[in-house]
């Protein structure tokens, strides 16, 4: 189920542990699943588990444990939103706010053309440039003011 | 970047080229220098540790504890994997100063974590990015690309004899795998749930093997510290509080940012080298290490200077070094509702107080937050906070008492306003304001 250029990607991940400890290369090879598939389907975190030669279950504590994972599908882009309190003291309420307006969507939904998700998140690390976002667990967003966030939107293509 | 005015930089110098975190550049700083000394001199492994020590480097992380006696604390002679992991799962709500130096000096990273593995005699490492940094994770490899290619990591490290592979591993969004025995879970491809110590991991760590984990400021400084030396690193700072330190300042201030300032500078010179409080308001209190550190008022840090004693005399702690600053326009209710949310949200959920604790918290402080709390709420929340202080395997369950119980004994008299008038005593539309979110457009 995983494209050639997948699985290159799993191997280099594999390379960096002892060869008896396969299992710790998990959180890489199912980051690198959901980045092929947009998502985590079951079929996937069993097809990481497989390859890797670990049970699966083990692998879906892993995936469940760890909230970038997402196990339902997403919109094409998914925006998660800093509200945690150093945010919130510079805007990250308020950015979450303009943001459910334009997109007509609350926390956890969807947008009904499928394009976006959004995600109330937790500490990003990046607190100095509040409001924060991360798009797609990639790329972080900084200094999300009404400005920028129509920007941002004006983007997503 | 946000490194204005900091008073004599040591990690950070020198970082104004367009490409700082290149190879080319920091070798032009003088970077890698440290690594060939020890190696091509044959400096011991006593030596590198006494000179650590003698700079009284306390871990940058959160803990403060001793580097240079934490690294005597590994079996060096024992046979097989030995492991150094550096913790840069940066998580801690208001901290991101591993996050700048990833971005513009990480292979004082590489070069501080390959000093360290020499001095423990460890021969593989791992760097734990937060999964939230991805483009500074994939700096993070490409610097170690370009560190295994010059022979300063890899088998026979300049010719020495020495091995040392380095690799990186990321999180994927949980707060609780910057627990170091979390974090050892999380490399070994398992939920991150932390580990009962002891036995401490310098005995059993990863895959069971000996290991030191050490934060990334913690493991930037080492280079600095050879350099320079131990006793001048400490004099930077002040005694049992060696050296700089960067502060992560955030909240209501005109220049949020990272700031390297020596250890026992005045919070006052700290506050005014981020260009004082935004719009000229008021401070209210100052949460002074992290969300876990417990926040203090307005007239006490005021009094204080930045250092772990200091911080701990004034009642909290200097943690990570993440300085959330608040001022008039505040609801502390609102502050700590978020706050325990957040506990409650990231605990792991192994140990029931800190599970069912946490859960409790945030609903009671809910309820109050939203009109809603009963007269008995205060005793209770001190109760609940009680119960789960101490009485778990990790240290989340303390962090997310203390900020529950600082708030109360500190700024009691704004939960029992909103008991009583099921409101805040500061106006929405002042806490937007304070916020400095620029208006929707009409």
């Amino acid at each position: 189920m995983f494209s050639a250029d997948t699985l290159e990607k799993f191997a280099r991940e594999v390379a960096k542990y002892p060869a008896d400890q396969k299992q710790s290369a998990v959180m890489a090879c199912l980051a690198h699943a959901q980045e092929a598939l947009g998502w985590l389907p079951p079929e996937a975190i069993e097809g990481v588990a497989n390859y890797l030669g670990m049970p699966p279950i083990a692998a879906y504590e892993v995936a469940s444990f760890y909230n970038m994972y997402d196990l339902k599908p997403v919109g094409k882009y998914k925006i998660t939103v800093c509200t945690n309190l150093p945010c919130a003291l510079s805007g990250g309420y308020h950015a979450g706010e303009y943001l459910q307006q334009k997109l007509g969507v609350g926390y956890g939904e969807t947008t009904a053309d499928g394009k976006f998700t959004l995600k109330e998140g937790e500490c990003m690390g990046a607190c100095g440039d509040a409001p924060v976002f991360i798009v797609n667990n990639r790329s972080m967003c900084s200094h999300m003011h009404p400005e920028q966030i129509d920007k941002l939107l004006e983007e997503c293509k | 970047m946000a490194m204005l005015g900091a008073i004599t930089p040591v990690l950070m110098a020198g970082l104004d080229g367009d490409n700082s975190w290149s190879l080319k550049d920091y070798v032009a700083r003088g970077g890698y220098e440290q690594l060939k000394r020890i190696l091509i001199n044959k400096m011991t492994q006593e030596d590198v540790i006494g000179e650590v020590k003698k700079s009284v480097l306390r871990g940058r992380g959160g803990a403060g504890f001793p580097t240079g006696l934490k690294w005597s604390f590994m079996p060096r002679s024992f046979p097989g994997d030995k492991y150094v992991v550096c913790n840069t799962d940066e998580g801690e709500p208001g901290t991101f100063k591993d996050r700048d130096i990833m971005r513009y000096n990480p292979h004082a990273v590489i070069e501080g974590m390959a000093i360290a593995a020499f001095a423990m005699g460890a021969n593989r490492g791992y760097n734990y990015v937060h999964g939230e940094i991805w483009e500074l994770y994939k700096r993070f490899e490409a610097a170690l690309d370009e560190a295994r290619a010059a022979g300063f990591i890899g088998q026979n490290i300049l010719g020495s004899g020495f091995n040392f592979e380095l690799f990186a591993h990321h999180g994927y969004g949980a707060y609780i795998c910057g627990e170091e025995t979390a974090l050892l879970e999380s490399i070994e491809g398992k939920k991150g749930q932390p580990r009962f110590k002891p036995p401490f991991p310098a005995s059993f760590g990863l895959y069971g093997k000996p290991t030191t984990i050490n934060n990334t400021e913690t493991f930037a400084s080492i280079p600095f510290i050879l350099k320079m030396g131990g006793e001048e690193f400490l004099n930077l700072g002040k005694p049992n509080n060696g050296g700089t330190k960067l502060f992560s300042v955030s909240g209501h201030v005109n220049r949020p940012g990272n700031y390297e300032i020596p250890l026992g500078t005045p919070f006052a010179t700290l506050l005014e080298m981020c260009g004082g409080m935004r719009g000229g308001r008021k401070l209210k209190a100052v949460i002074p290490g992290g969300s876990s550190a417990p926040v203090m008022p307005a007239d006490v840090i005021m009094d204080c200077t930045m250092d772990y004693d200091s911080i701990s005399k004034g009642g909290s702690m200097l943690g990570s070094g993440a300085v959330i600053v608040m001022d008039e326009t505040v609801c502390m209710v609102k502050a700590l509702e978020r706050l325990s949310f957040f506990y409650h949200e990231e605990s792991c959920g192994q140990c029931t107080p800190c599970r069912e604790g946490t859960a409790w918290m945030y609903k009671v402080v809910h309820r109050i937050e939203n009109g809603q709390g009963r007269p008995e709420d205060i005793d209770l929340l001190n109760s609940v906070l009680g119960n789960i202080a101490g009485r778990t395997i990790c240290a989340l369950g303390d962090a997310a008492a203390f900020p529950v119980q600082s708030f109360l004994k500190h700024f009691g008299s704004e939960f029992e306003y909103h008991i009583e008038h099921k409101t805040c005593l500061v106006p929405k539309d002042v806490q937007w304001a304070g916020s400095g979110f620029h208006k929707i457009p009409a």
